[in-house]
């Protein structure tokens, strides 16, 4: 019924029905954008609602109607924020955890990721598979144990707690293996091989080279979750003059959460800060790359 | 400057390698082994030791510091008969529920937005994607104010168009919702996303096809995009399923000001103690080692049930 409609109207001249129809498309693309903008304003609007509060006294906040335009009390919150946590103390143990732990990551996965990528060796498919079962447990599983082998080690409370069982993960081997697998070309390997390249020659000027898109996906997605990592965090680092920024500004809203909102948020919107500019330098990489994860 | 000598030595390579390939042992391949060793006694020390000493913790009687006692399945039968596990199943797939169908739902439509709007897709990727890179913690504090009873936003919405104030924080129902809302707001623009590079792996033709056999826009959408789109619906839903689940963060945080006994107790009523928290508290609260190692083979249980029911549920209707 449809097909017949259309017909005559493209049959026939042009004229009238031409800008009716750029008419409607506009229209419909109006449309669509003004409600894809709405979501965008609902996905910023917390952040600048944050920033807002952290610009006000609590008797401000408290008042009605809600601020929504800046007011100047920045400073002071700042001030007092940097008074009640050691936020710079902190944020150095978040950089410390979330550098170091990015770099070993990076290594320790992608070496294992280039041998089950590019090697045949008895029991391959095997320890493949046994990685791959990692992913089912669930963390509750492991975190007694862990807490009680730290105990023992004498980490429980230092970063050192936190960096080593995060040092390499099946995620980040699984993920580089299949980028690998398609990126890095036999015949490269094996011309490499005649050159008298040894295995870790190889790894390192022919494998990781061609891999970089690949590594800085798995660096940055690394450092953010290390960076906002908070449960396990939580447990371990008993000492609460020394911890990282998450449960330092858990802390915060536990004692003040209740009474001083603007310097709460305050210190909520100062530990985003080194996240989104991490975010906005690796944006591209990751939603690339994470839509592609999803559809392999 | 790797090409050059390939053309001159492949003959000398041929005879090599054959006769040694049979008589390889194991110990030949030590720098493969020694190259995947530093995940393996990770995995070891802290994924599989630390499951086998759960499961070995489950059936003790132990608070971390003295001696491990002997409890049979004592702990489970207390587990299956202890209504505060049971409601804490309850608070969780409540929360689970209200945040992922939501979620999903907005996402598809996010998505299918995206993939009609070519101008400005990389911004409005990169403005949605925001919220989920950004700590719980922090989200949670932000969250606590806009669901806040004496000055949080959504009551000044309420109180301008002149409906009575919620506690939104202190009514069970409440609590729940302002987690569910916290997970959704985090969530919806990274589950469009991945939607979007699924709607993108669907060829045109099958969209001019419909087009030209007369189908309309929501007709195209349930008789072509979402049969397309079951595995990447499959791979959404079980991951939210797996870690909606899990939740710990969002409740911790999001009632710790409201919590009288313990960080972990999940606000007034212990309305929104999750699965994972109540396993928190059990384990680091009440050092009840044991107890908190069933707890914790209670919640994998639940969840591997769960993530079945899901695949199921798609599964099925793909045959249809």
């Amino acid at each position: 019924m449809a097909t017949t409609e259309a017909r005559p109207a493209e049959a026939e001249p042009v004229k009238p029905t031409k800008p009716k129809l750029i008419e409607g498309t506009r229209r419909r693309g109006i449309a669509l954008h003004a409600s894809l903008i709405a979501g965008v304003l609902l996905s910023a609007f917390p952040f600048y609602w944050a920033v807002i509060m952290s610009t006000h006294t609590s008797t401000e906040i408290f008042s009605y109607p809600p601020k929504l335009l800046p007011g100047s009390h920045f400073d002071d919150n700042v001030s007092k924020l940097f008074e009640s946590i050691d936020f710079f103390g902190s944020m150095f143990n978040s950089l410390l955890v979330a550098t170091t732990v990015t770099f070993l990551v990076l290594f320790f996965d992608s070496l294992a990721a280039f041998v089950f990528a590019k090697f045949q060796f008895p029991g391959r498919r095997w320890l493949f598979a046994l990685m791959m079962a990692i992913f089912m447990v669930p963390a509750q599983l492991q975190a007694i144990p862990q807490f009680v082998i730290m105990a023992n080690l004498g980490w429980i409370g230092s970063m050192t707690s936190l960096i080593v069982p995060a040092a390499a993960n099946a995620f980040g081997i699984f993920w580089m293996r299949q980028y690998m697998k398609s990126a890095i070309h036999d015949e490269l390997l094996d011309a490499s091989k005649l050159d008298g390249a040894g295995f870790m020659r190889q790894y390192w000027h022919v494998a990781l080279p061609v891999v970089r898109p690949g590594l800085a996906f798995l660096g940055i997605f690394t450092f953010m979750s290390q960076w906002n990592d908070y449960a396990w965090p939580l447990i371990a680092l008993t000492n609460p003059d020394n911890v990282t920024l998450q449960v330092a500004l858990s802390q915060l809203n536990g004692v003040h959460g209740t009474t001083d909102y603007g310097m709460v948020m305050t210190g909520a919107v100062l530990a985003l800060v080194p996240l989104l500019i991490v975010f906005a330098i690796g944006a591209k990489q990751i939603i690339a790359d994470l839509g592609k994860g999803a559809i392999r | 400057m790797a090409t050059a000598p390939v053309v001159e030595r492949p003959p000398a390579a041929v005879v090599e390698t054959p006769p040694e390939q049979p008589k390889k042992s194991i110990l030949s391949y030590w720098r493969l082994y020694l190259a995947l060793s530093p995940f393996y006694l990770l995995f070891l020390a802290f994924g599989l030791i630390p499951v086998g000493f759960s499961l070995y913790l489950s059936f003790h009687r132990w608070d971390g510091l003295g001696s491990m006692e002997w409890a049979g399945l004592d702990q489970y039968k207390y587990l299956l008969s202890d209504t505060d596990f049971w409601s804490s199943i309850g608070n969780t797939i409540v929360i689970w529920a209200l945040a992922t169908f939501p979620m999903i739902f907005l996402a598809m439509i996010t998505a299918v937005m995206l993939n009609s709007a070519v101008r400005f897709r990389n911004l409005y990727r990169f403005a949605y994607f925001l919220p989920n890179v950004t700590s719980v913690v922090a989200v949670a504090i932000i969250f606590g104010s806009v669901f806040s009873t004496n000055f949080g936003l959504i009551n000044a919405l309420l109180q301008a168009v002149g409906l009575d104030q919620v506690a939104w924080l202190n009514t069970p129902w409440g609590i729940k919702v302002a987690i569910a809302t916290l997970m959704t707001w985090q969530w919806t623009g990274y589950n469009a996303i991945i939607f979007l590079a699924g709607l993108q792996t669907i060829p045109g033709e099958l969209y001019e096809a419909a087009r030209v056999d007369g189908a309309g826009p929501v007709q195209t959408f349930f008789r072509i995009t979402l049969p397309l789109m079951r595995p990447v619906l499959l791979f959404v839903l079980v991951i939210s399923t797996v870690t909606g689940l899990q939740s710990f963060s969002e409740p911790q945080v999001l009632l710790q000001t409201t919590a009288n006994e313990s960080t972990f107790s999940g606000g007034p009523d212990h309305a929104g103690r999750t699965m994972v928290l109540y396993f928190f508290q059990q384990t680091f609260d009440n050092n009840d080692f044991g107890y908190g190692a069933a707890v914790a083979w209670g919640i994998f249980l639940v969840v591997v049930l769960f993530s079945i029911i899901n695949w199921r549920l798609v599964q099925r209707r793909d045959e249809e």
